[in-house]
C-alpha cells in the first residue's frame, strides 16, 4: 500500500486558485462569489463519505454537480470513526447495500486512485459465553435461511486460530471473513479528490443555511451566495434532520458521539476486527502497532457547537472490556480519545431513498454509526436513483415516511 | 471525587503566586504538578539547591526560594508528580498520580504550564546528541550535568540564559551559533526607549552576554543554513556565517528558538485563542482578570503569553484574585491596581525581545526532507503535499498523515504544521488554525482507565 505519507501525484484535483471565479471545472473551491447565484443539475449537501461518494458517482453519470458542506470534508463521522468496513452483524435491511459496498471496497483504488488504507481482515464478534454462542449461532442460521452465507461460526479453537492472544474465557465466535477496515479521512478525502477531479464544485467551509422550492427548482441559501438546481440530496448526517425538516418532512435523528481509544503502538499480536457479543466493543490493532478501540458508548455531542465530548465514566468500560477480551491490553498505554459526530435514528437505519413531499429531493443521511462501510455502494445507488430515476437495490426499508405516524 | 474552590495546574511562579493568593482569600486550593517538588521549569529544584548551585542560576533563582516557601506554608492542598489528563466542560479534573486515576471538582481551574521551546525542524535534529536549550538547562537544574562541548543554535532570552549559567558552573559552551539576522537589532532599536521601563531586565540580559562573551566563548552572529551534520550522531554544525561556511565540530547541539505558550490545557477546553504576531504564536484570549472565555478556567503564566518568571508571579496572583472575586470574596482594589502596575513595568521590555528574537524564517520554513512529527515521522515536504491537496489546515493534516497523532499530542510539531499549511496557502497561521487536542493530555495506562474511580484518597502533601 502507498502511505498517505508519500508525496505523490495529485489525482487530477483542479483546485482554483484563491480568489479564481467558481467556473464550471470541479474542484475544491474557495468561498463561492459574496451575492452571485450559481445552478447547476444536483446540489449535495454534506461533505461526508455519502455526500462526496454520492456526488462522484452522479458526475460519472454526466450530471453538474455542487457540494456544499458546512466545515470541511470528512469533518465528523466519516473522518474520525472507527474505520471498520464491516458486513458482519448488519441489520437485514442493510446486507444487500453492505454487500454490494464490500465489492467496491476490494477495488476501492480503482474508484478513487487511493487504496483508502483498506485492508482485508476478517470482522469477529467474539461469544464470552455458551448463551452467547447460541444467539451468534441463531443469526448465523438466520442469514443462511435468507440465503446469505457470509457470517460463519467459528468454534473455540477456530477463533484462537484467528486471535491468538483472545483471553482464556471466549468459548467462540461469529465472523465475516471477507470484511476489513480503512482509513476513514483518508477514504473521505479520496473522495472529496475524486470528485472534484470528476468536476464536482465542492465548497467547504459553506453551510446550507435555507431551502426552499421555487419554479425553477430548489434554492439552497448560504452565508454567501445562492445556489439553485433542479435536484437536491440532502446527506448531512446529524444535520440531516434539519434538512428534512425545511423539506416538510419528519426525520427524528439523534446527535450522537460514539468514543473511541487509541493506544501507542504495541507488539503485533492482532490480525482481525473484534467485537463482543454482550457488551459494546470495536477492537483492531492498526498496521503500525496501534490499537483504536471503541464500539459504539457515547459521549455528549453539540452539533450545534460542531463539538463532543468524551465521558470517561463510560469509557472505562470500553477499557475494562478490551482489557478482559485480551489481557495483553493491560500494559498498553493510551494516547488519545475522540468522538465524531453521527446521525441516529431510532431504528438504526438509515433514510435512504426519494423525499415524501419534493420531487426531485433525495435522502441519504442517519447511517447510526455504521454507515462507513456503504458509503461507496450508497454513493453509487443514490445516483442510479438521482440520475437514472431507478435502482435494483431494495431501499423501502429506509423510506423516510417510516416516521410519518411518529411526527 | 474530591472539591476545591480553585484547582491550579502547575507548581511554577504562576502557579504558586495563585495558590498563595487564593488561599490568602480563604479560597480551598488544590495544587497538581509533574514534577516532584516546587519550582516549574524556570526554578526547578529551588527548594534543593545548595548555595553553589544558587550562585550558578543567579538571583532570580532566590526568589524563587522565597516564594516556594510560602507556597508551602500556604496550606493549598499540593500533589507533586501528578499529571493531569483530562478536563471536563464542568471543570471535573482528572489526573494520574501514584499509579491510579483521581478526579476533582474545580470551582475555578487556573492552568499555570507555562511555555514549551518552540520546535526548530532542522537537518539532523533528531540525531542523538541534540537536544533543547531548555532541556539542557533542566540537567544542569536537577543534576549539575553539563556536556563539556556544547554548542547553542538559534535565538531567544533563554539561550543566553542557559549559555550563561553554563560560564558559571565553570563549563562554558563550546560556540554560540545565533540566527538573528542582520538588521533585526536596528528593528528592535526602536523599541529601546519603551524597554528602558524595564531596566533591570535589559540589564540582565546584556551581562547573561558580556559573561559569555567575556568567557572566551565564540558568538557567530546573523548566520544562516544552519544544519547538523552526523550519522548516528550529532558530529558538527555547520552554517553560513560572516566568514562563509562554517563547520564546528561537536557531539552536543542545544536548540532554541524561544518559547511559546503550551496550548494543551486551552486547547482541550475549547478556549478562544488568538495569532499573536508579535509572539509569533497562538495565545489565549485572556480579560483583565486573565479568564479565557470560558467561565472560570484562567490561565497564569507564560501559557498565557509569553511574559517571562516575574511577570507570571504577577499574573498567577491577578487569577487568583479573579477567582476569589468570582467565588464572592472580597478583593483588595489597592493590591490589584498595584500588581496590574507592575506587570505592565515588566512587560515594557517585550516589544524589543519579540522583535529582536522573533524566529528565523528558516526556523518556520523546514526544507521537504526534514522530519517534522517525530513521533509519526511526517516531512515538512508531505505536509506541503497535502496542503496543496486540499487539506485546509492542522486537522485535516493530522487525519490525514497522522501528524501529531502520537504520544506528544502534537505539542513538538503543532507550531511547525501551522506555519506550513498557513505557508503553503498563502495565508496565517491564524487562519488555519491549530490542532484539535483531545484527552489523555498525556499518555495513559489503559489498566488506569479501566480502575477509574476505584483508586484510594491519597493524602496530600
Amino acid at each position: 500500500m502507498s502511505a498517505p505519507g508519500d508525496p505523490r501525484p495529485a489525482p487530477g484535483a483542479k483546485a482554483a486558485a484563491p480568489g479564481a471565479p467558481a467556473a464550471a471545472a470541479g474542484g475544491r473551491l474557495p468561498a463561492p462569489p459574496a451575492g452571485g447565484g450559481m445552478g447547476a443539475d444536483l446540489i449535495v449537501i454534506g461533505g461526508g463519505i455519502h455526500g462526496n461518494s454520492a456526488a462522484l458517482h452522479c458526475a460519472l453519470k454526466g450530471m453538474d454537480v455542487v457540494l456544499l458542506e458546512k466545515d470541511t470534508a470528512g469533518r465528523h463521522a466519516s473522518g474520525v470513526n472507527a474505520g471498520g468496513v464491516r458486513q458482519l452483524g448488519r441489520d437485514v435491511a442493510e446486507i444487500p447495500l453492505s454487500v454490494r459496498s464490500m465489492e467496491m471496497w476490494h477495488r476501492i483504488a480503482d474508484i478513487v486512485d487511493d487504496d483508502c488504507g483498506f485492508q482485508a481482515a476478517p470482522q469477529i464478534k467474539v461469544a464470552e459465553s455458551e448463551d452467547e454462542l447460541s444467539t451468534l449461532a441463531a443469526r448465523a442460521q438466520r442469514l443462511r435461511d435468507l440465503g446469505y452465507d457470509h457470517e460463519v461460526i467459528l468454534s473455540r479453537d477456530e477463533v484462537r486460530a484467528h486471535l491468538p492472544a483472545v483471553a482464556p474465557h471466549i468459548v467462540g465466535g461469529l465472523a465475516s471473513l471477507g470484511d476489513g477496515f480503512a482509513l476513514p479521512y483518508q477514504t473521505t478525502f479520496a473522495f472529496a479528490r475524486k470528485a472534484a477531479a470528476e468536476g464536482v464544485r465542492i465548497f467547504e467551509e459553506t453551510a446550507a443555511r435555507r431551502v426552499t422550492r421555487g419554479a425553477d427548482g430548489f434554492r439552497v441559501e448560504t452565508d454567501r451566495s445562492v445556489f439553485t438546481a433542479p435536484k437536491l440530496l440532502n446527506c448531512a448526517g446529524a444535520w440531516g434532520g434539519e434538512i428534512a425538516a425545511q423539506l416538510g418532512e419528519h426525520a427524528p435523528v439523534e446527535a450522537i458521539a460514539p468514543m473511541m481509544l487509541v493506544t501507542a503502538r504495541m507488539p503485533h499480536f492482532c490480525d482481525a476486527v473484534v467485537g463482543a457479543t454482550g457488551r459494546p466493543l470495536s477492537f483492531k490493532q492498526m498496521p503500525n502497532g496501534t490499537v483504536v478501540i471503541g464500539g459504539g458508548r457515547r459521549g455528549r455531542a453539540v452539533p450545534a457547537e460542531n463539538l463532543s465530548h468524551l465521558d470517561f465514566a463510560q469509557l472505562k468500560h470500553t477499557a475494562a472490556t478490551a482489557r478482559e477480551i485480551f489481557p495483553i491490553m493491560a500494559g498498553a498505554r493510551l494516547v488519545r480519545g475522540w468522538a465524531g459526530i453521527e446521525g441516529r435514528m431510532p431504528d438504526d437505519i438509515p433514510v435512504l431513498g426519494p423525499s415524501s413531499t419534493q420531487e426531485g429531493a433525495f435522502h441519504a443521511f442517519g447511517f447510526s454509526a455504521h454507515g462507513f462501510q456503504l458509503g461507496p455502494g450508497v454513493g453509487s445507488v443514490m445516483a442510479e436513483i438521482i440520475a437514472d430515476g431507478h435502482t435494483n437495490a431494495p431501499l423501502a426499508p429506509f423510506s423516510i415516511t417510516r416516521f410519518r405516524a411518529a411526527a | 471525587m474530591s472539591a476545591y474552590d480553585v484547582v491550579v495546574i502547575g507548581a511554577g511562579p504562576a502557579g504558586m503566586a495563585a495558590a498563595v493568593e487564593a488561599r490568602g482569600a480563604g479560597l480551598s486550593v488544590l495544587v497538581l504538578d509533574e514534577a516532584g517538588a516546587p519550582g516549574g521549569q524556570i526554578w526547578r529544584g529551588v527548594e534543593a539547591a545548595g548555595p553553589s548551585r544558587r550562585g550558578v542560576l543567579g538571583g532570580d533563582f532566590a526568589k524563587g526560594a522565597d516564594l516556594a516557601a510560602a507556597f508551602r506554608a500556604s496550606g493549598a492542598d499540593y500533589r507533586p508528580r501528578a499529571t493531569v489528563w483530562n478536563i471536563s466542560p464542568e471543570k471535573v479534573v482528572d489526573y494520574s498520580a501514584g499509579g491510579g486515576s483521581r478526579q476533582a471538582a474545580a470551582g475555578a481551574v487556573i492552568v499555570a504550564t507555562g511555555a514549551v521551546e518552540r520546535p526548530v525542524p532542522m537537518a539532523g535534529w533528531l540525531l542523538p546528541g541534540v537536544t533543547t536549550a531548555g532541556a539542557s538547562q533542566i540537567l544542569l537544574k536537577t543534576s549539575g550535568i553539563v556536556e563539556p562541548d556544547t554548542v547553542f543554535v538559534g535565538s531567544g532570552p533563554l539561550l543566553w540564559l542557559v549559555a550563561s549559567q553554563m560560564v558559571a558552573a565553570g563549563v562554558p559552551p563550546k560556540a554560540i551559533v545565533e540566527t538573528v539576522p542582520h538588521g533585526r537589532l536596528m528593528a528592535a532599536a526602536k523599541h529601546l526607549p519603551g524597554a528602558l521601563k524595564n531596566a533591570a531586565a535589559l540589564a540582565k540580559g546584556v551581562r547573561m552576554m558580556w559573561a559569555v562573551k567575556a568567557a572566551g566563548v565564540p558568538v557567530h552572529t546573523g548566520v544562516t543554513d544552519v544544519a547538523i551534520a552526523g550519522a548516528t550522531h550529532a558530529e558538527a554544525v555547520t552554517f553560513k556565517g560572516a566568514d562563509g561556511a562554517m563547520r564546528i565540530e561537536t557531539r552536543h547541539v542545544a536548540l532554541h528558538m524561544g518559547v511559546v505558550p503550551n496550548p494543551q490545557i486551552t486547547r482541550l477546553l475549547v478556549c478562544d485563542h488568538v495569532f499573536d504576531t508579535a509572539q509569533r504564536a497562538f495565545v489565549p484570549v485572556l480579560d483583565a482578570d486573565r479568564m479565557t472565555s470560558r467561565a472560570g478556567v484562567y490561565v497564569a503564566g507564560d501559557g498565557g503569553g509569553i511574559l517571562g518568571a516575574a511577570a507570571a508571579v504577577l499574573t498567577g496572583r491577578l487569577a487568583a484574585m479573579g477567582a476569589a472575586e468570582a467565588a464572592g470574596r472580597p478583593v483588595d482594589e489597592g493590591a490589584r491596581g498595584a500588581v496590574r502596575a507592575a506587570l505592565a513595568k515588566d512587560a515594557a521590555v517585550r516589544p524589543l525581545l519579540e522583535t529582536l528574537y522573533a524566529p528565523a524564517e528558516a526556523a518556520l520554513a523546514p526544507a521537504d526532507d526534514v522530519v517534522v512529527c517525530r513521533c509519526e515521522e511526517v516531512t515538512a515536504g508531505a505536509i506541503r503535499h497535502a496542503a496543496r491537496l486540499g487539506a485546509a489546515g492542522p486537522n485535516q493534516v493530522k487525519s490525514y498523515l497522522r501528524a501529531g497523532m502520537g504520544p506528544c499530542q502534537g505539542r513538538v510539531c503543532g507550531m511547525v504544521v501551522a506555519e506550513l499549511i498557513a505557508a503553503a496557502r498563502g495565508v496565517t497561521p491564524g487562519d488555519v488554525g491549530y490542532y484539535r487536542i483531545r484527552p489523555p493530555l498525556k499518555p495513559l495506562p489503559l489498566s488506569e482507565l479501566a480502575e477509574l474511580g476505584e483508586a484510594e484518597p491519597v493524602a496530600a502533601q
